[in-house]
């Protein structure tokens, strides 16, 4: 009889172990095993997986050189000084004043803008409040010339410590902020701003700022007319 | 176990000890200052004379100059420090208040230090006055302060001195622990000896159906054994089947460590800064490092308090992890520019959904507006990024059941709205009842 029972106290230790061992291999380090990997695994190469077809073995790559993103337009302006005081004068917002556009623009600056220009525009931003961040000029700033080309320009290349947000915006919205930055910088100054046109206004406008679009830009004007 | 609260008191102590020694020093500056004032007696323009307030001057390096120029780096300016020992008084006014004015003058010394900074553009400053200037000098002319070490390494110590004591009570008293057991065994022992040799005796004890014979003969209770045994089985076999294939908790080591508690609790950097493309496409991409270094290149160290609780709480030297971000994006911080050579940063994906569900990041954060912390977890709060949610078809619908759709503002699809909404017999449609169940919405 105790013979029995020593079996028995071995066979359980030795699936304890084993189920113990099971489950320490489960660690926080390393995905889980999956049912049927064909079913999980994509034929195709899957966005940021690892493949040794590509060089650095990583699909995440640098776009082919000459490509285009879809809605791209060029932007003749180069990045220099003179390249932004032509913006500055040259450079006008194309984008129809609308309620949709400001509210979208006001939404993107809060993004992208807001963490240093803060959300009045007067440099104060969170990163500016504690320090990470010093200098940031306010949009009222005396000595500086803030016109909607200007705007365009450096959300287009940076300017000094300020990078290019040009990867995470398309054109539209680096215009749709504009006309906030424009706004934000009008109020601070005390000046009146930009308000929404009316809706029959708009529908003569559209016309006139389609033809004047044409040389520019496109996609712009397709997105004009859906309001 | 490693939790200590005080720790930090000693360096808070000598913060403010340092703090309050400045503002005393600043104070006594500020008094030979107006000294000096009283003694040349030239009022309103205690600065005239080329000394400045450096209290003053550093509010308004930070207000207007630090955007650009640091004190003992380069950035996009050259540092600053001493730079009034190092150029003209009265040419530095004339520098500060329009440098192009000064270069387009033809002034020898102004283009060979535009020349020398990449012919960047300063930011002319007419607002500024002689007074303000000198201040701002005053700030740039001060010693550089050097910050003494020990309270880092003593903060090291002591948290790791607590541990060990901690140990040390634990080791003890399973020490303790196992002593007594030891000595109650032997008691037993020898008073079992005592009354052997004191003849007493213990007598044998009646020899019975032994309890696993009895056990087995019943058979009732063997059956209902036999049921619990299989059920319990039955239980834990389910449980190990449904977590296969779920990666809930799953935190991979990555190449360079980035913390989103920093960034997106403490700076409160929005989601969609970074993963912009989760707004306008089915990804929500890994950043690419030009987004870091829109920050990062004027961020090359972190604030000490950052550095010294990333080494203390979660033993990551931060500045060491922006020397790699440098690395790969090939960025040259004595130059400030990029030096072309660059390699890839092989960040290890967390959240992935198997190939035959599809998932839309924009259907979500843009259309539905919905919180990225809705699906990612607490995500400001997480040192080490880590999956949330058990991203388990059942998670996916049960969502869908729970929430409503917003319709205001679409007019184009009012009418099915309000047909749905009729047919239901609800006041908002949720994802559901607008057809958020149906299997070819994820499964094609």
């Amino acid at each position: 009889m105790k013979i029995i029972n020593m079996n028995k106290i071995l066979k359980l230790s030795f699936t304890l172990i084993g189920f113990l061992a099971v489950v320490s291999c489960a660690s926080d380090g390393k995905p889980n095993y999956q049912y049927m990997n064909n079913m999980y695994e994509p034929v195709g190469y899957e966005t940021y997986g690892e493949a040794d077809i590509f060089p650095g073995g990583q699909e995440a790559m640098l776009p082919a050189e000459g490509s285009i993103p879809r809605g791209w337009q060029p932007y003749d302006y180069p990045n220099t000084t003179d390249g932004l005081n032509l913006a500055k004068t040259d450079l006008k917002n194309p984008l129809l004043v609308t309620e949709e556009s400001l509210a979208e623009g006001a939404k993107l600056y809060t993004i992208y803008c807001a963490v240093c220009h803060g959300d009045k525009g007067d440099g104060k931003g969170i990163l500016v409040q504690r320090e990470k961040f010093l200098g940031i000029p306010s949009y009222a700033d005396p000595g500086r010339v803030i016109t909607d080309g200007g705007v365009y320009h450096v959300q287009m290349y940076g300017i000094n410590s300020m990078g290019s947000y040009a990867s995470q915006t398309n054109e539209l919205e680096r215009w749709q902020i504009t006309q906030h930055v424009m706004n934000l910088k009008a109020t601070l100054k005390g000046e009146p701003i930009m308000k929404p046109a009316k809706v029959d206004e708009i529908d003569n406008a559209l016309m006139m700022t389609a033809s004047d679009l044409s040389e520019t830009n496109h996609s712009l004007e397709v997105v004009g007319q859906k309001h | 176990m490693q939790k200590v609260n005080f720790t930090k008191i000693p360096s808070i102590l000598s913060v403010l000890a340092l703090a309050f020694m400045l503002t005393f020093s600043t104070t006594i500056q500020a008094q030979a200052d107006s000294a000096n004032e009283a003694a040349q007696t030239e009022a309103a323009t205690p600065a005239a004379d080329g000394v400045g307030d450096p209290a003053v001057g550093k509010s308004l390096f930070n207000a207007n100059c630090a955007a650009c120029h640091k004190l003992d780096k380069k950035a996009t300016g050259p540092a600053l420090r001493g730079v009034a020992q190092k150029y003209d008084r009265e040419w530095l006014y004339a520098w500060i208040k329009d440098s192009q004015a000064l270069i387009a003058s033809g002034d020898a010394q102004a283009i060979e230090v535009f020349e020398a900074n990449n012919k960047s553009v300063m930011q002319s400053f007419p607002a500024l006055s002689n007074g303000d200037i000198d201040n701002i000098l005053a700030y740039t002319s001060e010693e550089k302060v050097v910050v003494v070490p020990p309270t880092g390494a003593g903060e090291i110590a002591a948290s790791s001195g607590s541990g060990v004591s901690n140990n040390i009570i634990l080791g003890a008293l399973t020490g303790v622990f196992l002593l007594l057991i030891v000595m109650l065994v032997l008691v037993s022992k020898t008073l079992k000896k005592i009354a052997t040799a004191n003849g007493v005796d213990y007598g044998e004890k009646p020899k019975g159906t032994p309890i696993w014979k009895s056990f087995v003969e019943n058979q009732f209770l063997l059956l209902v054994t036999a049921v619990l045994l299989l059920l319990t089985a039955a239980y834990f076999m389910y449980g190990f089947f449904m977590q296969v294939g779920v990666d809930q908790g799953y935190a991979p080591v990555q190449p360079i460590h980035y913390s989103h508690r920093i960034h997106a609790g403490a700076n409160e950097i929005d989601c969609n800064y970074c993963h912009s493309s989760a707004r306008k496409s089915k990804h929500s991409g890994i950043p690419s490092l030009n987004v870091c270094m829109n920050c990062h290149k004027n961020i090359a160290e972190v604030s000490e308090d950052t550095q010294a609780e990333g080494l203390n709480e979660y033993g990551v030297d931060y500045n060491k992890e922006i020397k790699k971000l440098y690395k790969a994006v090939g960025w040259d911080e004595t130059t400030q520019g990029y030096t072309g050579e660059s390699e890839p940063v092989k960040w290890v994906r967390i959240h992935n959904l198997p190939d035959f569900a599809y998932f839309n990041h924009s259907q979500h954060v843009t259309v539905g507006g919905i919180a990225c912390q809705k699906c990612h977890g607490p995500v400001e709060e997480m040192e080490i990024m880590e999956q949330f949610s058990p991203l388990t078809m059942g998670w996916c619908i049960n969502c869908h059941r729970e929430t409503n759709v917003n319709v205001s503002g679409n007019e184009y699809y009012e009418q099915i709205h309000e047909a749905l909404a009729k047919k239901y017999g609800v006041e908002q449609v949720t994802a559901a009842q607008m057809g958020g169940l149906e299997c070819g919405k994820c499964h094609y």
